[in-house]
């Protein structure tokens, strides 16, 4: 093939090609990617005009949908870089060819979470004013620099996985962006982690959580962007990717379980916490709800149960369902940390019935308003639209990973 | 196919006449900009920087303080120019009063909570351009032109303290700028101190109230504020946090 | 080099440009419609002349609320409620008008120069109105 790139290590050369896209049903989904980010911009401009008053966020729940979204896409973003770290750092062989589309995944997740984080501000005109001012006490701040230095190293990384001379460094580069993911995923644990004053939040474990979601959910994303990618451009995907995919998938989900059942333990051993812990594990309502079948049985017991089960048919159609099932359950898990979090009122007065004309000593309620779920899934959009471009512009995704291909020591 | 470099005199004498153009338009600009930045750091205010050597604080004896009272708060929603739009859920409110009832004993207070002016402030701390901050005279501060709207202040604050304005706001006072889409709370009628006046809700209060709050310099031992609490015990609530809040309460 | 006619053409469209500009710059008040229409102050000058004003108001603006925000430091001259009083524009029902009106007194050039300031999204933009 004209112009193709050279794998230099496994014995069959992994070959790597730009996907056609020029087929209608390539242009009609980017229409309707476009749509959505052109809805999510409405959205934002209306919030913006009018004021937050037209959201759902209030003085009490003062981060909603729009922060489910970002959160969800900055944590995944890490993760999905992870895909290509097992494959650099630790030297799996089968995972390398897929490291080039888990480095783009990478950017396109964080750039979506990002730019509706920014649209959500207060003043998003004053994004200059973040980027010039820093107070280096803030978890925030540092996040700041984390989310633009993880652009930068990834590019490089990137760049160095599909360059022919240098490309010896990308294990270099793999190992700083291995790092540098695990520095910011933690940094967005600690944002809820440092939070002293809120009962939900303020516990030294939300960091490893966020780490142990970002490697769950980063990998559910990959798996579906990878099948759906080459199942739009005819590429073969072969058993062993997607069973050790999966297999690894339901290993991360068990993490996020294990970290999730510490963190309510421990909080249930303080008796000071005894109450936002029966607001969330009895009482919540919603939060309850979302928290068992949601966060518990749906993003981690039913795709553990999927994934683990010897099964030599229907893989891929056990990846998938996993994937998306892991991927309602981290949205799911997410609205409790952040909204859960915020509808717990705060203890001013310890042990005693308080009540005031601001919501102290009463659950908050929040209703999602249609502006913000517009702003949310524009993020999701953006993400897959970078994809689906990097994908056709350049050579990220391999033309086959069929088991010969994949594994040179393979056999039927 | 060989290529000869286009280096030709006429390009050549066109760049240099472009550089030499706009060197001649951007020099008055640099040398005014120059101009501009020494002579006004010589147009200064003739105030004078506060300083830390005073830390203003409230002591609010709850003893006075009347369940159905709430005349410190309407004071500061009128001096501040805050109003409600009818969204109790969206509308700011920089004081409140809270009533707490000892579920054992049945025994039921009110007290006035706003911004606590802590020593250590969560909300400082947080913030990820410094634009809430802490005057050097101990009250805490929004500073407007740097705020973007995240409201992680928000979620900080253990008191609840801040609000975040969710609508169009116009025909603020002036002494107390506050605008859509930036975070705000009691500011200790930081206007009324540097005047030498006492905040509107302690001045309310002493006018019409029950004569529970008074507000000092904590940090001037002859101050009626210092006496009062080196004589009579007060509590900081959440003291446990360890932010030293400059707010204290009487008889809590 | 281009051809001798695109020449000739560029250089008739420089000098026409640069002619209508300086007659722009330097009309007078007849040709007022291009120019912004500014509403005088009341009084002297009280901060600087006005020539200085013009260029360099925004740096006053900006070094002077960081004093006051941040440190604390008011005077009544450099306050912005002092020059929003003398540069107060009344409209016809004798109250002075807000940033929404296109007379304002800052909107007068900002709008012209197309320059947009937020000032006035947390500053009263005229003096308060005794209710």
């Amino acid at each position: 093939m004209t112009g193709a790139n050279h794998w230099k290590d496994t014995v069959k050369p992994i070959i790597y090609s730009e996907i056609k896209g020029n087929s209608s049903r390539f242009y009609t989904l980017a229409t309707i990617l476009a749509v959505f980010i052109l809805v999510a911009l409405a959205c934002a401009y209306y919030m913006e005009h009018y004021g937050h008053y037209v959201t759902g966020m209030t003085n009490q729940v003062v981060w909603g949908t729009p922060h489910v979204f970002a959160i969800f896409l900055i944590v995944a973003a890490s993760g999905a870089l992870n895909v290509a770290s097992i494959g650099s750092v630790f030297g799996k062989a089968i995972y390398k060819p897929l490291g080039r589309l888990s480095g783009l995944l990478a950017v396109a997740l964080l750039t979506g979470g990002l730019v509706v984080l920014v649209l959500d501000l207060g003043r998003p005109d004053r994004l200059i004013v973040a980027m010039t001012h820093y107070n280096f006490k803030s978890i925030f701040a540092w996040n700041i620099f984390l989310y633009v230095g993880f652009m930068v190293i990834v590019a490089v990384y990137l760049w160095l996985q599909m360059e022919r001379r240098l490309n010896h460094h990308a294990k270099t580069a793999g190992v700083v962006a291995f790092i540098w993911r695990l520095v910011l995923t933690t940094g967005t644990g600690s944002i809820f982690g440092f939070l002293v004053a809120r009962e939900a939040y303020d516990a030294a474990i939300m960091a490893p959580l966020f780490v142990a979601m970002s490697f769950s959910f980063g990998l559910a994303v990959y798996i579906l962007i990878l099948l759906a990618a080459c199942r739009g451009s005819g590429r073969e995907v072969g058993d062993v990717v997607i069973r050790k995919l999966s297999r690894l998938l339901g290993v991360f989900a068990a993490t996020v379980l294990y970290f999730t059942a510490v963190q309510h333990l421990a909080n249930l051993y303080a008796a000071e916490h005894i109450g936002v812990e029966r607001f969330i594990l009895l009482d919540g309502g919603i939060y309850t709800f979302l928290f068992w079948a949601g966060q518990v049985v749906v993003g981690g017991i039913i795709p553990m149960i999927l994934v683990f089960r010897p099964a030599t048919t229907g893989l891929i159609r056990n990846a998938i369902l996993a994937s998306v099932l892991v991927i309602i359950g981290g949205f799911a898990q997410v609205y409790v940390i952040v909204i859960g979090g915020q509808a717990y009122p705060l203890e001013l007065f310890p042990g005693m019935e308080v009540a005031s004309s601001f919501n102290d000593g009463v659950i908050s309620g929040y209703t999602p308003s249609l502006p913000e779920i517009g702003l949310g899934l524009g993020g999701v959009a953006l993400a897959c639209l970078i994809v689906l471009f990097g994908i056709k512009l350049l050579r990220f995704l391999p033309v086959s990973m069929a088991n010969e291909v994949i594994d040179p020591h393979y056999k039927t | 196919m060989t290529d000869k470099p286009d280096f030709s005199p006429g390009r050549r004498s066109f760049l240099s006449a472009m550089a030499a153009a706009a060197g001649v338009s951007l020099a008055p600009g640099v040398m005014l900009y120059a101009i501009s930045k020494s002579s006004s750091a010589g147009a200064n205010a003739t105030g004078t920087e506060v300083s830390s050597a005073v830390r203003w604080g409230m002591l609010i004896d709850l003893n006075r303080c009347d369940n159905g009272c709430d005349d410190c708060v309407s004071a500061c929603a009128k001096e501040n120019g805050l109003r409600g739009f009818g969204r109790p859920e969206t509308d700011a409110q920089w004081i409140r009063k809270v009533e707490i009832r000892n579920p054992e004993t049945g025994h039921s207070k009110s007290l006035p909570v706003m911004c606590q002016h802590c020593e250590d402030p969560p909300c400082v701390d947080v913030c990820p351009t410094g634009a809430s901050f802490k005057r050097a005279d101990g009250i805490v501060l929004v500073d407007k032109h740097t705020c973007i709207g995240c409201r992680y202040c928000m979620m900080a604050c253990p008191y609840k303290a801040r609000s975040f304005i969710h609508e169009v706001l116009e025909d603020q006072k002036p002494h107390a700028p506050r605008g859509k889409g930036t975070v705000e709370s009691c500011t200790l009628c930081v206007h009324r101190i540097d005047a030498d006046r006492q905040p509107a809700c302690v001045e309310a209060c002493s006018d019409t109230g029950g004569g529970a709050m008074l507000f000092g310099d904590l940090n001037d031992p002859q101050s009626e504020i210092s006496q009062r609490v080196a004589k009579y015990a007060s509590k900081q609530i959440r003291a446990d946090l360890g932010l030293n809040p400059g707010i204290r309460y009487r008889n809590l | 080099m281009a051809p001798r006619g695109t020449r000739i053409v560029m250089l008739v469209i420089m000098i026409a440009g640069i002619s209508c500009l300086s007659s722009v710059i330097y009309a007078d008040d007849a040709m007022g419609a291009l120019l912004p229409v500014i509403p005088m102050g009341q009084g002297e000058s009280c901060v600087k002349d006005t020539d200085f004003m013009r260029r360099n108001h925004m740096e006053l603006l900006k070094h002077q609320r960081d004093e006051t925000t941040l440190r604390g430091v008011r005077s009544e001259q450099l306050s912005l409620t002092e020059c929003l009083s003398c540069h107060a524009v009344y409209g016809p029902d004798a109250v002075a008008v807000t940033v929404a009106d296109p007379g304002h007194f800052c909107r007068s050039c900002h709008d012209y120069a197309a320059v947009s300031i937020d000032c006035f999204q947390c500053h009263a933009s005229r003096p308060e109105i005794a209710r």
